[in-house]
């Protein structure tokens, strides 16, 4: 399995990770949302490339769900949820970027060694496809823990949702009904999300999570 | 004879290089002048102003110490050489084989250790400034710079330039994203390494920000002169390592014939061509940084250059 085929579906899973890595540098709420469409925007390349390679049309509905809701429906939706809430710009973020960034080169490598010492029989398409969902998967989760502000939070839940998309077609293809069910499962999860946030926000006057712990601290004492 | 032609072709790219340096500066200039709907300056006016400087008296501050007056040719002479051993319309140069890129990345490490010793050396405030900012910076945009070229070296299996450029030509090398994220990296590092626009700016003398033209606030005549030379041929130098690195194409090889060398210097001058007018693109659409983000930007450099490693183990182990 060499040649462009290759060497495309390794740009573009590549890519992926590349875009999770700019996710974490992001400072800023409305960039953060930018580059988590270009990074969906990858993944429809990616998810419509497998599907081409593998002659899987059933493929290209998934891309095609990625493309609508993920690249479009849902950053525009957290566009206006960000206005409505008319909240900071700016991301606060639990430690520094750099250690944020080392941190996640760190998950990157976790993710390669352990891929590539499970997998060693797979077809090198897929064990690759592999190792960069579980970095998307692990980068998407540490976006989700370095962050204070909870719309950034549901920006690093639906990165990770990538990863495991990524993951998935990577292994010659799921079948449709899983696919549709992911779905929906993760739009339901945004509705609920963007239901809490509202909720927080309503209570506290913040989407900072902070707040949060310091009204369980005071009921505590 | 064949030494004679090759001590000859390399003679000329050494030649090329200085003569070249301050017209890409003044092309970059003028394509920013256009952008910003001005006319700006000729694009031969870089050589008239270091024409000017070599005619001026050089004013020395009293306290200046030797290394004061040495520096501006030591700094010369360094970049002049790492340009010499950069392919840039031939692989395979006669002095290409004395040295690599670590060389080449240690010339210009010490090259700027002198000028920053010689900012320092006056006692002004501003040289000492310019000085521990452009330490902060070399901290980090070196480091960066060897993962690059750490991963450059594991996907050609060589450090030597000519080799790499020649591998990167074959067309076992593909579509890499190890290769992509260090052209990235490469990228930031240069626009660090150069004073160019999101880190420092050298049209400027705002205490703020000023960070290579502090240090050269006290040179006049014929030492700025020198030190305006070396600060083009630095970005020539950046380049021309990005252009045979990453777009090695129509390189002369060594032992073809004229027409390969023409060709290959067409080639190498419309690559410096659109590099230039790409560079001036970036730099009329974003801002100047602070200061205390550059570690961040550069820090980015770092971890891009760390990924590009570790991404080319993934396509390696397959």
């Amino acid at each position: 399995m060499n040649g462009p085929v290759f060497d495309i579906a390794h740009m573009l899973a590549g890519g992926l990770v590349l875009v999770s890595m700019m996710m974490l540098y992001q400072d800023r709420l409305y960039a953060l949302l930018n580059v988590f469409a270009l990074h969906s925007l990858i993944l429809t390349l990616s998810v419509a490339w497998q599907a081409f390679v593998h002659d899987a049309p059933h493929l290209y509905v998934t891309a095609a769900i990625a493309l609508v809701f993920k690249a479009m429906v849902i950053p525009v939706v957290l566009h206006r949820m960000i206005r409505q809430l008319g909240i900071h710009r700016e991301i606060e973020t639990v430690v520094g970027i750099g250690p944020t960034m080392l941190a996640g080169i760190g998950l990157v490598a976790l993710a390669t060694v352990v891929m590539l010492r499970v997998t060693p029989g797979a077809d090198p398409l897929a064990r690759e496809d592999l190792a960069f969902a579980l970095s998307v998967l692990l980068l998407g989760l540490l976006i989700m823990v370095t962050r204070r502000n909870a719309v950034s939070q549901v920006v690093g839940f639906m990165s990770l949702e990538n990863g495991l998309v990524l993951a998935a077609t990577g292994a010659k293809g799921m079948p449709l009904v899983v696919e549709i069910s992911v779905a929906f499962s993760i739009l339901i999860a945004f509705i609920v999300i963007g239901v809490f946030l509202f909720r927080i926000r309503e209570r506290f006057d913040t989407v900072d999570v902070r707040a949060l712990d310091d009204f369980k601290g005071r009921r505590r004492t | 004879m064949v030494v004679i032609s090759a001590l000859f072709i390399q003679a000329f790219q050494m030649a090329l290089v200085v003569l070249l340096a301050p017209l890409l500066t003044g092309f970059i200039r003028l394509i920013k002048a256009r952008l910003l709907r001005r006319r700006g300056p000729s694009m031969i006016q870089p050589y008239r102003d270091i024409l000017r400087l070599l005619r001026k008296e050089v004013v020395l501050a009293e306290n200046a110490s030797w290394l004061f007056r040495v520096t501006p040719y030591l700094i010369f002479a360094v970049t002049w050489v790492a340009a010499a051993i950069t392919p840039t319309f031939a692989t395979g140069l006669i002095f290409s084989w004395t040295a690599d890129l670590i060389a080449i990345i240690a010339l210009l490490g010490s090259a700027r250790f002198f000028l920053a010793l010689a900012g320092m050396d006056v006692g002004t405030s501003f040289g000492g400034i310019g000085s521990s900012r452009e330490a902060m910076i070399a901290t980090l945009a070196e480091p960066s710079m060897l993962l690059i070229i750490f991963t450059l070296a594991l996907i050609a299996g060589s450090t030597q330039l000519s080799t790499i450029a020649t591998f990167m030509t074959s067309p076992q090398v593909g579509l890499r994203v190890s290769l992509a994220i260090a052209l990235i990296a490469l990228v930031m590092v240069a626009i660090a390494e150069n004073a160019r626009i999101p880190v420092d700016n050298p049209a400027t003398h705002l205490e703020l920000t000023m960070v290579h033209e502090a240090m050269v606030l006290e040179y006049s005549g014929r030492h700025l002169a020198m030190i305006e030379l070396a600060a083009s041929l630095k970005l020539l130098l950046y380049m021309s390592l990005i252009a045979c690195m990453f777009v090695p194409w129509k390189l002369a090889v060594e032992g073809e014939g004229l027409v390969a060398y023409l060709v290959g210097i067409f080639a190498y001058l419309a690559k410096l061509a659109i590099g230039g007018a790409l560079l001036a693109l970036f730099e009329t659409a974003t801002a100047k940084m602070r200061v205390f983000r550059v570690p961040e930007f550069l820090g980015a450099a770092l971890m891009l250059g760390l990924l590009a490693t570790l991404l080319r183990f993934v396509s390696r182990s397959l």
